[in-house]
């Protein structure tokens, strides 16, 4: 009688310490330490792009949909876009270290939506600079933005505070080193946009002016100036360009590309509201077959029927009182 | 012991009963909303409803600014409706409006607020004086009813209040009409600190044809509809009236909201 409930009991260890194991390890896999893992892509010389995912923000990526990136000078590192999350920021600066000892002169951020800059924590020991607009910005929306990233992509952000941008920046070509670098001040993808384009090597960091193979984002956009930013890229002369979203090209084809979806877009809603549409029926219009190589093409255009429909609907009724 | 377990077995079969009465009378709600049983018998009190996606609501998946969130409700499927009602669930003013559809169609869209991820529902009442109810599950970021109105980023919004933008889309081949009303007033809540509630209240819209009757619709709208306003209605007629004009009435009891009232010549001349 002793003897079966010594093993029975025996067994009931064993097979509970194999569980456990099997828990403990199981656990690690599913919560253990949330990571991006960055890897930089020499896209020229002394120059890097950590490239993202051209989806949505998800609790899968964490918000990686950006191509953020990194010049190295004689002057120190540049940067270019921080992240979407603290834990960006940090696992860029770590990755960046891992490339080269010099130190982080500066950092640049493009525009106010969150992946441009909510990893600037990281970088909060070196000038982050940025257009009075996007400063302005960011001092408005910053903390909503913020909070609805913690709603959308959840523990990646955890830790990540509102970091504004400490130097206001102006058209003007800044020296680094051998690099010289243009800044480009623009507004309508929105109000304040930053392209770089790093005249010794040719790159182009188009931050939203310019979207490749993935649907433009419209929150802040004001589609005639937009348009009008694309003719000003149409004018330089480039050997690469950086979409902050998207594929990174030789060519200028996604100027074009972004071009034809916003005019299709802008049109198409104009064509709505004018035909007695209401947005709610607009967004459940067709979008071109041609639009397909776009990624996330219905959901974008779901946002962008939001975000532009109440101001054509505007221009378009007449007053009648 | 034995008493114990007569008790648990009685109470096991109390709810037995409860359930099939319940089942019998109104059916569960598809979409699982914990509010439904309350905002049920506070909307339709009594009445019998029943779940019928012959009533199609419209409204996205994702709501990207909850100040402003598209919806329609079409129950022209029904054919003949008293009355409608739309109602995002988990507001804390769940009813949007009340829509007396009179003349015109089934048929309305507007913008609504929204304060966090919510069923929101089109209900239409047939003549014989059942809800046939529908909806679709919006999720949301939230504070959309607790956020103050962008209209106050304007100094001299208050000038503006009142203002009313429309638009009549003659009656196409299938005799159906179009007009869309966008009215500039902050729709004030009374959930923003320091804001009292503000919103408007009546909105009846009269068309002047032969031998049509003078009203064409009633809607009386509350909290959630968005700030500025914008409506659109449906009508279904053989010809489009020749003029129509709309009142709007205001809350009273905060700022000095007084009705304003509309009047334009159809068809729109451009």
């Amino acid at each position: 009688m002793s003897m079966p409930l010594l093993r029975r009991l025996a067994l009931t260890t064993a097979v509970a310490a194999a569980l456990m194991v099997g828990a403990a390890t199981g656990t690690a896999r599913a919560a253990g330490p949330l990571t991006y893992d960055l890897k930089p892509t020499r896209i020229a010389p002394d120059t890097y792009v950590f490239e993202g995912s051209t989806k949505h923000f998800t609790r899968a990526n964490g918000g990686n949909i950006l191509n953020a990136g990194f010049i190295v000078t004689a002057d120190g590192v540049i940067v270019i876009q921080t992240g979407p999350s603290r834990r960006y920021g940090e696992e860029m600066r770590a990755a960046i270290r891992k490339v080269t000892e010099k130190p982080i002169r500066k950092v640049f951020i493009s525009n106010l939506h969150p992946d441009y800059w909510l990893g600037s924590q990281a970088f909060a020991d070196v000038p982050i600079a940025a257009l009075p607009g996007t400063i302005a910005g960011i001092q408005e929306e910053g903390s909503g933005i913020a909070d609805n990233m913690y709603r959308l992509v959840g523990d990646w952000m955890r830790g990540t505070e509102v970091t504004v941008p400490t130097e206001p920046v102006y058209g003007s070509t800044v020296k680094f080193g051998d690099h010289r670098l243009r800044l480009i001040p623009l507004s309508g993808h929105t109000a304040a946009d930053l392209m770089i384009l790093d005249e010794t090597t040719g790159v182009l960091f188009t931050g939203g002016v310019v979207f490749c193979d993935r649907t433009p984002t419209t929150p802040h956009a004001t589609i005639a100036d937009w348009l009008k930013e694309l003719d000003a890229v149409e004018g330089l002369d480039i050997r690469l360009m950086v979409p902050n979203h998207g594929h990174i090209r030789s060519d200028k084809a996604c100027v074009a590309q972004t071009r034809d979806w916003l005019t299709w877009l802008d049109g198409t809603l104009r064509h709505a509201v004018d035909s007695g549409l209401d947005m709610a029926e607009a967004l459940e219009l067709p979008t071109p077959e041609r639009f397909e190589v776009l990624d996330v093409l219905r959901e974008e255009y779901r946002r962008s029927v939001a975000h532009l429909w109440p101001k054509i609907e505007q221009a378009a009724l007449p007053r009648v009182n | 012991m034995g008493h114990a377990l007569y008790q648990a077995g009685l109470a096991g079969a109390m709810i037995v009963v409860a359930g099939t009465a319940f089942a019998a009378s109104s059916p569960s709600d598809p979409l699982n909303s914990v509010m439904w049983e309350a905002l049920r018998d506070q909307y339709f009190a009594g009445a019998p409803v029943v779940f019928d996606d012959a009533v199609r609501v419209n409204a996205p998946a994702a709501a990207e600014d909850t100040r402003a969130v598209p919806v329609s409700v079409d129950a022209t499927a029904l054919g003949k409706v008293v009355e409608m009602v739309a109602i995002a669930d988990l507001n804390p003013f769940p009813l949007v409006l009340r829509y007396h559809p009179g003349t015109a169609a089934p048929y309305i869209a507007t913008r609504i607020k929204i304060q966090q991820a919510t069923a929101v529902r089109g209900a239409a009442r047939t003549a014989d004086g059942v809800w046939h109810v529908s909806g679709v599950m919006v999720d949301a970021a939230g504070g959309g009813c607790s956020a103050p109105p962008a209209s106050y980023a304007q100094k001299d919004w208050a000038d503006h209040v009142g203002e009313v933008q429309a638009r009549l889309w003659p009656a196409d081949s299938d005799g159906v009409a179009r007009l869309r009303l966008r009215i500039r007033h902050p729709n004030d809540t009374g959930l923003v600190d320091g804001i009292p509630a503000y919103f408007v209240e009546t909105l009846q819209v009269e068309a002047q044809s032969p031998g049509g009757s003078a009203e064409l619709a009633k809607i009386d709208s509350l909290e959630p509809v968005s700030e500025i306003p914008s409506i659109r209605w449906t009508c279904v007629r053989r010809r489009t009236p020749r003029r129509w004009c709309c009142a709007a009435g205001t809350t009273r009891a905060a700022r000095s909201g007084r009705p304003f009232r509309c009047r334009r010549r159809a068809p729109n001349p451009r």
